[in-house]
Order: structure tokens, then sequence, then C-alpha cells
């Protein structure tokens, strides 16, 4: 019996070595095929996109992140929004009508000096006026309207456009503040598209 | 209908097209769908990939290159000069090469062996444009027409093809930059579009078997016929990742799994798309 018992836990640990071992030879090999089949071009530089960050890489997988995973993006994220200084959350809405409508920035064919563009209407319906919106999220028309304008409903906006995993982990919107995506000022114009009277949103 | 015919009327529907796609707002979105139907009827079910097709089989039976052989001997997987039915199996693993490669891999190897070209010149210009056309696309374009009707049969049996796949399958799922995307945010959700842009669900049997049947494609917006290659490069630009080093082993992971994906529905290419 004890011979059984000493013999399974020697199977078990040299299943796991094994197991280990092709992981690593796994990932071994997906680096070295993404490092040969990529190249920087351009404003994009490859050695800084294939250095995923934790949640990237926590993101990156088919299966189901654990509960415990959630709970650490979460924090984490929560813990990069970066609120005005000035205490101001609103900006121009017919300026944040042309950023939500652009889609420049970060590719290999963008010059430096491009103003990146929000590219909101790729997956939201915003505005009514605007009829080529794109359907991954969910439509934002009329959200300053339905939503009202707490302090908690602007704030909960502003961190959301920051960083769009402080409140659903992997989400597929992009980290716009975290990722230096926006400016400031520009965040702000967004905020005034969604939330003032007059944008077309609330119309 | 001759092919100068052919030309001239792609001349002038390539003029109309661009300038409904200057516009994307939804009437002109529908105005093109409308002209590509209409453009189908004009050429009474003719589709301008014929041209690449042709000129690709020309190029397949013409003696080129230092050694001025012609491609007859190439062996795209079931026998040296075997191109019918070759495409629906690839990407596949060659034992002469001990390597899994996708189609374009295969006749850049095909090119240098047989022909003698050099990797640059195997490589030369793979996208098109207008007044440089590409042998490439060409070529592409013959071998895959030669698989038009047939079911979608790629094996995945040999351990470099299980572990292809899986390196095609865990790039579909692999976030980064400075979006944080990767495949899976556009073509992972039913009913999803970028703007009128409809997305392609790989997990949907269906959608992914059409999606993957329909490659190559003569793209009415770009006048030219594009590869599998082409649309995974610009997904990747759109992706905001680095640009794809054409016929490196990424490209041919993604279409494994692609493909894999996509078994057992009907072959319907070289189409015709926006
Ligand atoms: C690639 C897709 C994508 C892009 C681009 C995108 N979003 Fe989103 N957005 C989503 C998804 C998916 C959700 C729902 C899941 C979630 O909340 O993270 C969402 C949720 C939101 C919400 C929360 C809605 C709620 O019910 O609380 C707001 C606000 C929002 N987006 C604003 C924006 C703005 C502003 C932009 C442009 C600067 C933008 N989004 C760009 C995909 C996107
Ligand atoms: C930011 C969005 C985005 C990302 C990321 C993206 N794609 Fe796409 N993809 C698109 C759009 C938009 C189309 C064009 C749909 C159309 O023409 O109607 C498309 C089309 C395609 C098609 C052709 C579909 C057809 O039926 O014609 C394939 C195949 C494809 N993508 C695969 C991929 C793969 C694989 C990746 C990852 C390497 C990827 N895409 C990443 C947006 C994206």
């Amino acid at each position: 019996m004890k011979e059984i018992i000493v013999s399974s836990g020697f199977l078990a640990a040299s299943f796991f070595a094994v197991a280990l071992v092709s992981a690593d030879q796994t990932d071994k090999e997906f680096e070295e095929m993404l490092e040969s089949s990529l190249r920087s071009k351009g404003i994009v530089k490859a050695e800084e996109v294939l250095a995923q960050d934790e949640v990237q890489k926590q993101c990156s997988t088919s299966g189901v992140t654990s509960a415990e995973d959630m709970k650490a993006i979460l924090d984490s994220q929560l813990a990069t929004i970066v609120y005005p200084n000035d205490g101001k959350y609103l900006g121009d809405w017919k300026a944040g009508e042309k950023i939500a409508q652009s889609g420049k920035g970060r590719r290999f064919n963008d010059k430096p000096d491009t103003v990146n563009g929000g590219n909101c209407y790729a997956c939201h319906q915003i505005s009514k006026d605007e009829l080529a919106y794109g359907t991954i999220g969910p439509s934002l028309y009329q959200y300053g309207k339905i939503r009202g304008n707490s302090e908690e409903m602007i704030k909960y906006t502003w961190a959301k456009i920051f960083n769009a995993q402080a409140f659903v982990p992997c989400s597929y919107m992009p980290r716009y503040g975290h990722k230096g995506i926006l400016s400031e000022q520009q965040m702000k114009d967004l905020m005034a598209l969604l939330f003032d009277p007059e944008s077309p949103t609330n119309k | 209908m001759t092919i100068m015919n052919m030309k001239r009327l792609l001349i002038f529907f390539a003029g109309v097209l661009s300038i409904c796609t200057l516009n994307s707002s939804v009437s002109a979105q529908d105005n093109t769908s409308e002209e590509i139907e209409k453009y189908r009827e004009l050429l009474a079910d003719g589709n301008p990939a014929e041209l690449w097709e042709l000129t690709g089989e020309e190029l397949w039976y013409r003696e080129a290159g230092p050694k001025n052989k012609t491609l007859e001997t190439c062996d795209l997987g079931k026998g040296p000069g075997v191109v019918e039915g070759a495409y629906v199996e690839m990407p596949r693993y060659f034992s002469d090469v001990d390597k899994v490669m996708d189609l374009e891999q295969r006749l850049i190897y095909c090119r240098m062996m047989i022909q003698g070209l050099s990797r640059e010149q195997a490589t030369e210009r793979p996208f098109g444009s207008a007044g440089n056309s590409s042998d490439i696309e060409a070529l592409v374009a013959y071998v895959t027409g030669q698989s038009r009707g047939m079911k979608i049969a790629v094996v995945v049996g040999h351990e470099k093809e299980k572990r292809m796949y899986e390196m095609g399958k865990r790039f579909f799922y692999f976030r980064a930059g400075s979006h944080d995307f990767g495949c899976v945010t556009c073509h992972s959700g039913e009913n999803k579009r970028i703007r009128l842009q409809e997305l392609p669900n790989f997990m949907n049997v269906e959608q992914a078997r059409k999606s993957y049947g329909s490659w190559p494609a003569y793209r009415v917006s770009q006048g030219e016929v594009r590869s599998m290659q082409h649309r995974l490069y610009d997904c990747l630009r759109q992706q905001r990742f680095p640009e794809a080093i054409y016929g490196t082993d990424l490209l041919t992971a993604i279409s494994l799994y692609l493909a894999k994906s996509a078994n057992g529905g009907t072959y319907d290419a070289p189409a015709m798309k926006r």
C-alpha cells in the first residue's frame, strides 16, 4: 500500500513536471513565432506591443478567468485612474463629436504627430444623427438624459473612459486615459458629448 | 465576355465605386452593395478575379527564374503538379521541409527550389496595386480557384500541425498593444459590427465556414484580388499591432486555426467583396 502511494506520488510529480516543461516550451515557441513574424513599423514598436502588461496577459486566455483574478484586475485598474485637477469634467460636445468620429492614431501607418481619435462610433451608437455606428459596445444614445448628471455618474463615466477595466475586467473597450490614447481635454470633450443637454446624444 | 471588355468594365466601375466609397454614410454603403450587385449582373455572373486566375495559370506553366523551369513539379501536398483540391487541405505539414506551410509559404518554397529565385525575388510585391500587379496574388488566385466547390478539409494530425494550430488559437486570444485589441475583440460575438461592417464570429461554425471559404476575393474597393494574408495584414494594422512580415509562421498559424474552424464548409473563392 505504502509503495503504491509513493509511486503514485512520484507519477503525479513527474506528470506535473512534464506539464510544466511543455507549458514553458509553448510560451517560448509562441514568443519566438511573434518575434520572427512581426516587425516594428512607423510608430508601432514590436517590442512594446509584445511586452504585454499584467492585465493583457490575464485577458489573453480563451478560458474563464477566476473570480480572484477578476477582483485583482478591478483593484489594480481602479488605482490607475486620474481625475481632472480642476474638478471640471465637461468640455465642448462639438469637439467631442469629432473625437468620437475619428479612428486615427496608433496604427503603423499613422504619423507621430497624428492626433489620436477615440473611435467611439466604431463600437457604440451615440448621437442620433450618426447612423454608421458599430455594435461591439452598448448604445450610448440618450446617455446623459437617462443616467442624469449626479457627481457619482459623472465620476463613474470619467473613470470608465479612463480605464474601462476598473469596472469590467478584460472589457473589449480600450483604456483611453491609462494608455495615453486620449488627453484630459479630449476626454472632457467626450464627457460633454455624453452629458451636455445640448449634445445630439441627448436629443 | 472577352477579357478586354471585362477590363474596360472594371475600369469604369472602379471609378463609380471609388465615388461611393468616399462616403461612409448608410445610404452610400447600401449603394455600394447595390452597385456590386449591378456589376455582377453586368458581368453575367463573371468575377474580375477570373482575370487573376487566368494570369496565375499562365505563370504556373511559364518557364521562369535562373533555372528556367515551370511550376508543374511543385508539390502542394497532393503530389507534384496536383493543383486541384490542394488549397482546401492547406495549411499542412510537408515532410520535405519538416514544417507546416500555408499556400503562400509553399509557393515561395517552390519558386526558390524549382525556379531558383532568391527569397527576396520569391516574396517580391505580395500585394499588387494599380499598374503594379502581383505575380503572387495571381498564382494564389489560380491555385485557390482549383478548389472551388470542394469541402474545406484541413487535417490537424501531425505533431507539427498540432503545435501550429495551438499557436494560431493562442494568437486569436492574444491581446496587446495600445488598445488591448486581439482578434477576439472583433470576431467573437454574434451580430457585431464595426461601424457598418459586419464582423464574422469565428466561434460560430457557419460564419467561420462562410468567411474562410470566401478568400481570396476581388475587392471592388481596391480593384485587386486580395489573399487571406492581405486580409490578416490589414486586421493586424487595425489591431494596432506591428507589421506582419509576409510569408512568416504567424499568418500560417492563424490561417490553420481559421481553416480548422471552417472545416466541412464548401470553399467558394476567389470571391468578390466590398
Ligand atoms: C472596441 C470597442 C469599444 C470602443 C472603441 C469603445 N468602447 Fe465603450 N464599451 C465597449 C464595451 C464592450 C462596453 C461594455 C462593457 C464594459 O462596460 O466594459 C463599453 C462600455 C462603455 C460605457 C459604459 C456604459 C454603461 O452602461 O455604463 C461608456 C460610457 C463607454 N463605453 C464610452 C465609450 C467612449 C466615450 C468611447 C470612445 C472614446 C468608447 N466607449 C469606445 C466597447 C468599446
Ligand atoms: C479592430 C477590429 C478588428 C480586429 C482587432 C481584427 N479584425 Fe478581422 N475584420 C475586421 C473588419 C472591420 C473586417 C471587415 C468586415 C467587412 O469587410 O465587412 C474584418 C474581416 C476579417 C476577415 C474576413 C471576413 C470575411 O468574411 O470577409 C477575417 C478572416 C478576419 N477579419 C480575421 C481576423 C483575425 C484572425 C484577426 C486577428 C489577427 C482579426 N481579424 C482582427 C475588424 C477587425
